[in-house]
């Protein structure tokens, strides 16, 4: 067992979650609730990723924030190390890949919520961030919880991207995921079998956890 | 519970940037090795690690591979290849300190599992038996493994024997590439191939020999895998102090046990 796989693994997940889970509410809060021209477009944009082969993703950060790139150089000057091959790297990578799982269902939570009820809301006095803190969060907070818990799982689950923009670091980029990979290319078939064993039972443990957790939220939606 | 959710959401993030700040701090240097490695490195670097009490980590992957990711800006400060190739246009690129030196001289085997219809022989004989016998068809439909040409210098070496013999056109349907010299053995020895053409020192490597049959490949039917190092620019004291290591007497008699010739004395740069 790489216990150092491991951590990395759940530290890209919430680190991910971190970083995505503001903007996607956000973002998913604000194709919910306006409507205007080219939205379909900048939908389309966001579920890419979802359909996008990960080697897509790592060949654009790879050519856009390698060592050989105008702008990875300018990266590497202003923040003294380079994007690829990093931990940072590999949550940018993981960030977009995740885009989808994040913006869909919180957009489908806050959809859900009847536009009379904003509107009470704002009758009774509550500033926005009031509203929005205490009204609309709460109600969409199925579709925030799903969106989490989704993103974790993926991210946990994401190889090909991770292999390529990452490159299999030690303590650093590699993943569980990747390490089942690097573990039987050393013909070291039982470690890959206790971390493949681990990484199942992380991912039925997410699932079920999302659902015992959206049937306990579901009520308050009302 | 939102509420909390965003107080933990803040403490998340805090912890995360500290963590940032933490994490690549203190990694001991990382050395990038061509997978034909796998079994002699891992125990050079025990026993360096044993003698010097610093540890080293290593990253096995096929040359061509980790090249790129080096021309990429990857991490690494020591880079053994499997050829002279690839290490030759790190140096053109000015990326490594010296030309480095050539630390072990690899063999190819054809290697069969237990229960495969392929008997092993130098000339491979009994492969072009088989691809005769069933006109360029291997036995039920049997694939063979050899690593991807294009980014392992073993598997171009493989490429080179097998047209030597004849059998490149007939049998490259029947071919399955492994991204490494290292995967191409995982496919040879798990019986998902009816045999291959593997590197020598995977295949005397522990617990191979109850896992199938190998015969050695005369170096004269492909060009020679002269394996060479080279200290990149970023190099501790650490990867220099290994570097140097794998060229001492002990690292050259394990590279000896594990199927490699070793050049007369650490070729001259």
């Amino acid at each position: 067992m790489d216990w150092d796989a491991l951590r990395v693994s759940l530290w890209l997940g919430a680190g991910t979650i971190a970083v995505l889970l503001p903007c996607g509410i956000w973002f998913g809060r604000l194709l919910a609730i306006r409507q205007f021209r080219g939205k379909s477009l900048v939908e389309a944009l966001v579920t890419v990723p979802l359909v996008l082969p990960p080697t897509v993703l790592g060949f654009y950060l790879l050519v856009a924030f390698g060592a050989r790139s105008p702008l990875g150089q300018a990266f590497q000057t202003l923040v003294g190390q380079s994007l690829p091959f990093s931990f940072q790297g590999l949550m940018l990578a993981s960030a977009i890949a995740n885009i989808p799982f994040v913006v869909q269902p919180i957009q489908r939570g806050f959809e859900a919520i009847p536009s009379d009820v904003r509107d009470a809301a704002a009758c009774c006095g509550l500033t926005p961030w009031q509203r929005f803190l205490r009204i609309e969060v709460p109600l969409a907070w199925p579709g925030i919880l799903t969106a989490a818990i989704l993103t974790f799982a993926h991210t946990l689950g994401e190889f090909g991207v991770v292999l390529m923009v990452g490159g299999n670091l030690p303590g650093q980029t590699r993943t569980l995921s990747v390490a089942i990979y690097d573990r039987m290319q050393a013909f070291d078939d039982r470690s890959a079998g206790i971390m493949a064993a681990t990484l199942l039972v992380i991912a039925v443990a997410t699932l079920m956890l999302t659902t015992t957790l959206s049937r306990q939220v579901s009520p308050r939606r009302g | 519970m939102p509420r909390r959710a965003l107080r933990s959401l803040v403490f998340v993030a805090i912890v995360i940037v500290a963590f940032w700040a933490g994490v690549a701090a203190q990694r001991p240097p990382t050395i990038a090795a061509a997978a034909n490695l796998n079994f002699a490195l891992n125990e050079i670097k025990d026993r360096f690690v044993r003698e010097r009490g610093t540890p080293v980590e290593i990253v096995f992957g096929a040359s061509g591979t980790l090249t790129r990711q080096i021309q990429d800006g990857a991490p690494f400060e020591l880079f053994l290849a499997a050829d002279e190739a690839f290490t030759s246009r790190l140096t053109v690129a000015g990326l490594t300190r010296d030309a480095g030196v050539v630390y072990a001289l690899g063999r190819l085997v054809v290697f069969a599992p237990r229960g495969s219809p392929l008997t092993v022989d130098p000339r491979l004989d009994g492969l072009a038996r088989l691809v005769k016998a069933g006109k360029g068809a291997l036995p039920g439909g049997g694939k063979f493994a050899i690593a991807n040409p294009d980014v392992a210098p073993y598997g171009e070496a493989a490429e080179a024997v097998l047209q030597k013999h004849g059998l490149w056109d007939d049998l490259r349907p029947q071919l399955v590439l492994g991204d490494s010299i290292a995967q191409a053995a995982q496919f040879a020895t798990t019986g998902n191939a009816i045999g291959g053409l593997l590197a020598y020192s995977l295949v005397v490597g522990p617990g191979f020999a109850q896992r199938g049959t190998y015969a050695l490949i005369p170096d004269s039917d492909h060009l020679p895998l002269r394996q060479r190092m080279v200290l990149l620019k970023r190099a501790s004291p650490t990867a220099t102090q290994f570097y140097n290591y794998l060229q001492g007497q002990t690292a050259r008699e394990i590279f000896r046990k594990n199927g490699y010739g070793v050049p007369p004395v650490a070729e001259p740069r």
